[in-house]
């Protein structure tokens, strides 16, 4: 089933390709057809798998390579973590799908890659072989190269694009490196039986020390980890709208599922090693990027910089180390893909209507078009963690975790930090609201369209509703993420070094 | 004496000579058909030659010419590149002005030579059969006589491969001169005593020079740029693929089939060279505005990464290095008959003629991406696995020195800087402005079925890697014995702990 939904967007392409360029009509009905069907058997694999067990479900395997010393298999499966992502995935693969409907240059070329950008990010929330992992990933992110490059906005695309490209690449390679050394000790990449395998026998210590770095900022470096943060504003500034959707709302969280899937249990004495570095390069992503944002003039500068500090508390929930932070930082994961999926179909709308998200350009946009800015501020009150959305039983999960992990060595004055970083976001969303929305109407932007009809509300209501629908019941995402949590954290309680208070990692130094 | 075993190479060779005898009767109107039928016949030789006809197996010529899987793995290799530029020529046939059937049948020539290559167990015959390559290139790469960057390619060939041919003579006589052999598996006999030998010791590292030469190694790679840039883009291509496998092969034979020992101390200096060679590449190729310049430039990029798997002195960076040169085979052939074909009728080969490419023939376009991407490393193509494969060695030799993880950081390094010069080819075919030409390009059926074959061999090695992976595999077993693993197992304790930090 989750091949099938893996496999599903890729024929939906291959479909594409057959179509004559010119016959735009219908190569938007079937890329649409296949994003829908696969957000609806998206959907039907959340509700049919089961909750409470910390078990993968719906697994397959298939043998791939085993010669000349590799050994490698395709095998995908889902836990309670990657449930909700795939989820995620599908949806908001189906609203870029959606909001790409005028899309007119190239319309072939750019389904194609959304497409394989949709596959791609299934495929790497469903992988577990961390090789296959990697391949799934890579194939997401080479599309949104050149996407940006192809099909995006303002002068210095170009650039964008190349940042985007030179540093996704470096981190991958880097996470690449950490997979590598981690495949060399153990002999195998597939994450079920790395569990069986290290049940027990921990890792060395050197190899932790060896591994985890690489994959801390090489994974981090994709997921925007201060100070590698700074080609996602740029880059989803550049981007046409579908592809900031995918790769802030989704890709991103590749990185997140990888360090909670490998580093948290098989290399837990390195995680409590680095522990401190991770909150303090975290306050990074909270609040240097909350006051970036708070400075930006771009609104869609300024939704990269707050989505970089939505990152700072799921990288936050991951330093707290303990059931409910880490509960938390998965429901941020889907949260944020729901959020940042919507917020940059909202501002691609305002872009492509207007020409502009310069923010003291607009104004008064609630007038004409109240739909779109009504979503706008239950987008942006979501944005700032107001209650009823699904980003503040994340949150509200990370700080508690966090306020427990204070009793472990987590600084307790990281968690004030992280307080004043939400305070922030309230503060330059709010002042978004009010330059964008608020205010007398400008005569330039009075010709400027809503979206009227059913079918171009579709994608935003369609995020709305999920957003509203986990705020409204995280219980349903939580049952699912509890078991799977609570088994990483008793994977991270098997330390090479007998686990000690605070001080061990004095001891580790040596 | 047994000349069956030459059977592959007698065929090739004697192809060639019909090739040069069919000239005398065929107008020159229809020479470029000869193109064609030597393809042809070399595709028969490969597929039913190797593939089922000539002997499996054997040593013959008193020990000098041995065919076993790792022979048979790069013979193969050999003759489908043949293959591949025959056709490329066919396309290049107008931009050549005389002895069209000339350069086939030096191809030919060529593609023997590097045949013998893959099987040469003695020094004698790896020098023979390395000058049989090197003097047909001496041509190949002038064979544009009207053009003064080809006449310059050619010459700077020549005097930096007789330099090179000077070097490795000079050395096979100092090793015969300590040892009294030049065959490797009575040197792999007798090298604990020879690794003791000065003079042993200097022959070797003449000959290695030799083959640094081929390679494009640095410091051995100052012919690569200008030699790449001004010989006809067929002859290129095959110096670039073929060439490169041959040294490679010649290189694996000698430091682990007759070495072993020698070629685990020397492992910190090979790491340096592949260190310099893409650290070197890779930059220099950055401000590169000709494309088969910047191949050049890469070129000596790639030797650093195939030098990465022979540093590692195990068996799975010898799977990696042929597992890689496959990989590099089907993408650097694909590039050069891209180019071929776009650059038909325009000398030059400025990076600015191949914008708009995206807009005058997609599928060009696409092909030389595909291929671009995967020398870049990226997943699912061909290169990645290259690539995954040379990390995997080079990170599990970490654990017998850790100079190693600083190898494998210059790999990533190397992998992002090379990214970073191929996509600015990717840039200007698809964004790199208009171009005076709009008309679309046609392309012979030659070019076709060659680009065809290479983006198979891309998207085939890439997604389905098991395959050959099964045959590197088998193909290196031949030098295990006495090679590498047990040697480096049983030689750990007396490695001296700066040996591969350098």
């Amino acid at each position: 089933m989750l091949t099938f939904l893996i496999l599903l967007p890729l024929i939906t392409a291959l479909v594409v390709l057959a179509i004559p360029g010119n016959y735009r009509f219908i190569i938007r009905c079937v890329a649409l057809l296949g994003t829908l069907e696969t957000a609806i058997w998206a959907a039907i694999l959340f509700f049919r798998s089961i909750p409470g067990t910390p078990d993968y479900q719906f697994e397959q395997l298939v043998p791939w390579i085993s010669a000349g010393g590799l050994h490698v298999n395709y095998h995908v499966g889902v836990d309670g973590i990657s449930v909700g992502l795939v989820l995620a995935a599908a949806w908001v693969g189906f609203a870029a799908t959606a909001v790409s409907w005028d899309v007119e240059r190239e319309s072939k070329m750019f389904y194609v890659l959304l497409m394989l950008m949709i596959s791609g990010s299934i495929g790497a929330f469903a992988s577990l072989d961390l090789f296959f992992f990697y391949f799934f990933n890579e194939l997401a992110l080479v599309p949104t190269f050149i996407m940006i490059g192809v099909w995006g906005w303002g002068t210095d695309r170009q650039a964008a694009a190349f940042r985007i490209t030179l540093y996704l690449t470096l981190g991958a390679l880097v996470a690449l490196v950490g997979l590598v050394a981690l495949y060399t000790v153990t002999g195998t990449l597939d994450v079920t039986e790395l569990q069986r395998q290290l049940a027990g026998h921990p890792l060395p210590l050197k190899t932790q020390m060896l591994v985890f770095p690489c994959l801390l900022f090489g994974f981090g470096t994709l997921v925007g980890l201060w100070p590698f943060h700074s080609w996602a504003p740029l880059g989803y500034a550049s981007a046409p709208a579908a592809t900031a959707m995918m790769h802030a709302g989704i890709l991103k969280k590749a990185g997140l599922l990888a360090l909670l899937r490998v580093a948290w249990p098989f290399l837990p004495d390195a995680v409590a090693y680095w522990m401190p570095v991770l909150a303090w390069l975290c306050l990074g992503n909270l609040l240097f990027c909350g006051f970036v944002a708070l400075r930006q003039r771009d609104l869609n500068l300024l939704i990269g910089n707050s989505s970089l500090a939505h990152m700072g508390f799921a990288f936050l929930g991951l330093a707290s180390m303990n059931v409910i932070g880490l509960t938390g930082t998965v429901l941020v994961m889907v949260g944020h893909a729901f959020l940042a999926g919507l917020s940059f179909a909202l501002t691609g709308w305002v872009r492509q209507q207007t020409g502009t998200v310069e923010m003291p350009r607009l104004g008064g946009l609630l007038r004409t078009m109240p739909f779109i800015g009504s979503a706008m501020i239950l987008c942006f009150l979501a944005g700032c963690g107001v209650p009823g959305f699904a980003n503040f039983a994340g949150e509200l999960g990370v700080l508690f975790g966090a306020w427990k992990g204070a009793m472990y060595g987590l600084h307790g004055w990281v968690l004030a930090a992280a307080w004043g970083g939400l305070v922030i976001g309230g503060v330059y969303m709010m002042r978004a609201i009010r330059l964008v929305l608020h205010g007398e109407p400008k005569r330039e932007w009075a010709e400027v369209s809503d979206a009227t009809s059913g079918w171009r509300r579709l994608p935003f209501v369609a995020l709305l509703a999920a957003l509203v629908f986990f705020g409204v019941a995280p219980g349903i995402l939580t049952r699912r993420i509890e078991p799977a949590v609570v088994e990483i954290i008793r994977m991270a309680g098997q330390r090479a070094l007998p686990a000690a208070p605070p001080g061990a990692t004095a001891a580790m130094q040596r | 004496m047994n000349s069956g075993l030459i059977s592959i190479e007698l065929g090739v060779g004697l192809l060639g000579l019909i090739v040069l005898m069919a000239d005398l009767w065929i107008a020159p109107a229809h020479r470029r058909y000869l193109g064609w039928g030597a393809a042809a016949a070399l595709t028969c030789l490969l597929v039913f030659g190797l593939g089922t006809l000539a002997p499996q197996s054997g040593t013959g010529f008193s020990g000098l010419y041995v065919v076993d899987p790792l022979a048979r793995f790069f013979k193969a290799f050999f003759m489908l590149s043949g293959v591949v530029v025959l056709l490329m020529t066919v396309e290049y046939a107008d931009r050549l002005a005389v002895g069209l059937s000339e350069f086939f049948a030096l191809t030919l020539f060529a593609v023997t030579g590097m045949l013998f290559a893959a099987s040469a167990n003695d020094l004698t015959m790896m020098f023979v059969s390395l000058e049989l390559i090197t003097v047909t290139f001496y041509v190949l790469n002038s064979f544009q006589r009207g053009k003064l960057a080809s006449i310059e390619a050619g010459v700077k060939y020549l005097i930096l491969g007789a330099l090179a041919s000077a070097f490795m003579v000079f050395g096979i006589a100092l090793i015969f001169g300590s040892a009294n052999t030049t065959q490797f598996p009575e040197l792999a006999l007798r090298q604990r005593e020879l690794s003791g030998s000065p003079i042993f010791l200097t022959g070797l590292a003449f000959v290695l020079a030799g083959l640094g030469f081929k390679i494009a190694a640095v410091p051995f790679h100052g012919w690569a740029p200008d030699v790449y840039q001004g010989s006809p883009a067929p002859a290129t291509a095959l110096l670039a693929v073929g060439s490169k496998a041959a040294g490679f092969v010649l290189l694996l034979r000698l430091l682990f089939g007759a070495v072993p020992q020698i070629a685990t101390e020397w492992r910190g200096c090979l790491g340096g060279l592949a260190v310099l060679s893409l650290l070197y590449g890779s930059l220099g190729a950055i401000p590169q505005r000709s494309v088969k310049r910047l191949m050049g430039y890469s070129s000596i990029a790639n030797a650093g990464f195939l030098l990465l798997g022979v540093a590692a002195v195990s068996p799975a960076g010898s799977i990696a290095v042929l597992y890689y040169l496959a990989a590099y085979c089907f993408t650097v052939l694909a590039v050069f008959t891209v180019l071929c074909v776009v650059m038909n009728g325009s000398d030059a080969d400025d990076m600015a003629d191949l914008a708009g490419l995206g807009v005058r023939s997609p599928v060009l376009a696409a092909v030389m991406t595909l291929a671009l991407a995967s020398l870049a490393g990226v997943p699912p193509l061909a290169g990645f696995i290259g690539k995954f494969l040379i990390l995997r060695a080079v990170i599990a030799a970490g654990a017998t020195h850790p100079g190693y993880y600083g190898l494998a950081a210059v790999a990533v390094i190397g992998a992002v800087i090379s990214l970073y010069y191929y996509f600015g080819i990717v840039r200007m075919m698809y964004w790199g402005g208009e171009s005076q030409e709009r008309s679309g390009i046609a392309m012979t059926p030659g070019s076709g079925i060659a680009l065809l074959v290479c983006v198979v061999g891309i998207l085939y090695l890439g997604i389905a890697p098991h395959g050959l992976l099964q045959l590197s595999a088998d193909a290196i077993a031949p030098l295990q014995p006495s090679g590498a693993a047990v040697v480096l197992s049983e030689h750990l304790g007396v490695v001296t702990p700066g040996g591969a930090s350098r």
